[in-house]
């Protein structure tokens, strides 16, 4: 008897934790999210966010890209050869591409960067109490730190993923030309001609959704750190483990609500 | 009846089974410049980020100009704590910003004064703390500890606040530095009309700085008073506590 209340106790405990820092994090979202619609604005520092988000994710996201399309197209080629239908080539690679691994993928690699890095950050100034100095110089921090990369985050993401759908579907043309020996405009009139909108759009939309859990909670573990070096370490763990749960999840859940 | 500049009413703060904070009762008068002694890890620092609110008490009453601040609105408390300035144990200066960046981010960040405008002002609260124009582009992790300690006050005092903390301003500063430091606090007090908190553990400093002392023991005020009644105080930790004696009924 003891122990199965024992049991329930523990249980009890683990589940009001849970319930604890899903609210805030629900708050600390809302907040984020009215600081990055709301003045004061810091023009300034979105933009270094952007290029920080943006232009030094490029390579990474790129090469991710560059080799799925590649193996994608590799894969399909022997696999479908099974049943004679080698021809859906061009129309696999550009549907994944586009609908499921530009997004997924980079934003896995995102979560990685920039999560990290923001998590980092952010736990160093609040353990060298700078996030507290900050507000005794009138300056809400959410607006100066969170909001400006939260933003850069939302909107970055779906053009890195734009990028990295041109690439990918690129590196798929290279194997299918280049080692399958594919007729080169016949690939690419195909890949033209099958692509909708929709698929392109639904991608773009995922990543911006990914944008904002990466930098989201890159802020929220920076921001709640515990203290000392080991606070920021698992900070930083803790932001890049929970991102990527956080973008698996709404991708599937996202991919449910674009197509069916 | 008056209304004290700061206030605190039975404060108490945990933090986990640790009760740091166990009923302080605390009044400052406004222009008045308090100094908090007491034993190291007494909660002195938790004392003053009470009443800035970074860290929240769990129950008392603080009084900012008679109005409290732990029943405030996020908007008025905002407004009241943006009348105060403060100096962090640690100096907690931003390393990704150059130093007259970081005396000016009141200024040119909170008050939207222009880079221009802010420039000036940045190094003349540089200079009151003794530190050259030089330093000005460099980064904080370039100075030595005592230089990034004067830049952190220079912060704390570049925006004019009416209501100072001063966290162990003069701790790892040589003696005349010191003494700078404590002029200067002094000064601000004076001629700004502020009214300023400070923790030391310098007994020179809480001479040269304080008009009344209160010492903190075991998480509560055990004595109040002004700075002249210091060395007669009739109370036996504050005597052990300033003379620095190793007997006393303070036990570490
Ligand atoms: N954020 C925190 N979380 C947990 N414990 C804390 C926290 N801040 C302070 N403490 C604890 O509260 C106690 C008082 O700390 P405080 O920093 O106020 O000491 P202090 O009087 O300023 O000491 P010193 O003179 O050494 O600076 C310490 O035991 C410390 O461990
Ligand atoms: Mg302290």
């Amino acid at each position: 008897m003891k122990f199965i209340l024992n049991i329930c106790q523990r249980l009890g405990a683990r589940l009001l934790d849970f319930f604890e820092v899903m609210g805030r994090l629900i708050l600390f979202a809302l907040t984020a999210l009215k600081d990055v619609l709301l003045p004061p604005y810091y023009p300034r520092l979105i933009g270094s966010q952007l290029i920080n988000i943006g232009y030094y994710s490029l390579t990474v996201v790129g090469l991710t890209a560059l080799f799925s399309g590649m193996v994608l197209a590799l894969q399909s080629y022997t696999g479908f050869a099974r049943f004679n239908a080698e021809s859906a080539i061009a129309n696999v690679v550009v549907l994944s591409i586009t609908r499921e691994l530009a997004p997924v993928l980079a934003g896995l690699m995102v979560a990685g960067r920039i999560g990290a890095s923001i998590a980092a950050e952010i736990a160093t100034m609040r353990v060298t109490e700078q996030i507290d100095a900050m507000s005794t110089l009138k300056v809400n921090p959410f607006q100066y730190l969170i909001a400006p990369r939260v933003l850069a985050g939302t909107i970055m993401l779906p053009f890195l993923v734009f990028i990295a759908d041109i690439i990918g579907v690129f590196g798929g043309f290279l194997v299918a030309v280049y080692v399958l020996d594919f007729n080169a405009f016949a690939y690419i009139q195909q890949t033209w001609e099958f692509v909708e909108f929709i698929d392109v759009a639904s991608g773009l939309v995922k990543a911006a959704v990914f944008g904002f859990i990466i930098t989201l909670m890159g802020c929220y573990c920076g921001y709640y750190s515990g203290r000392g070096a080991q606070g920021v370490g698992s900070a930083t763990t803790n932001a890049v483990v929970s991102a990527s749960i956080l973008i698996l999840i709404s991708n599937y859940l996202l991919s449910q609500v674009f197509f069916s | 009846m008056k209304t004290f500049k700061v206030e605190m009413q039975d404060v108490h703060k945990s933090f986990g089974s640790k009760h740091v904070l166990r009923g302080v009762n605390l009044e400052v008068k406004k222009g008045e410049s308090l100094v908090i002694v007491g034993g190291s890890g007494t909660g002195k620092s938790v004392t003053i980020k009470t009443i800035l609110g970074l860290i929240k008490a769990d129950s008392g009453k603080i009084l900012i100009d008679g109005k409290d601040i732990t029943k405030a609105s996020g908007k008025e408390r905002d407004e009241l704590l943006g009348s105060c300035g403060m100096l962090f144990q640690g100096g907690a200066l931003f390393d990704s910003m150059t130093v007259w960046e970081n005396v000016a981010f009141g200024l040119t960040q909170g008050q939207k004064m222009s880079k221009k405008k802010a420039y000036p002002i940045a190094i003349e609260k540089l200079k009151a703390v003794g530190l050259s124009e030089d330093i000005a582009q460099q980064y904080p992790a370039e100075l030595s500890g005592g230089m990034q300690k004067r830049v952190s006050l220079a912060r704390a005092i570049a925006s004019h606040p009416d209501i100072i903390f001063f966290d162990e301003p003069t701790t790892g500063l040589d003696p005349i530095m010191a003494d700078v430091i404590n002029n200067l606090i002094r000064k601000t007090v004076k001629e700004l009309g502020a009214t300023a908190i400070s923790i030391t553990h310098d007994m020179a400093s809480v001479r040269k700085i304080a008009d009344s002392v209160a010492m903190i023991y075991e998480g509560k005020i055990i004595w109040h008073g002004p700075i002249e009644k210091l060395e007669n105080s009739g109370n036996e930790y504050v005597d052990q506590f300033i003379h620095g004696k190793e007997d006393g009924p303070i036990r570490f």
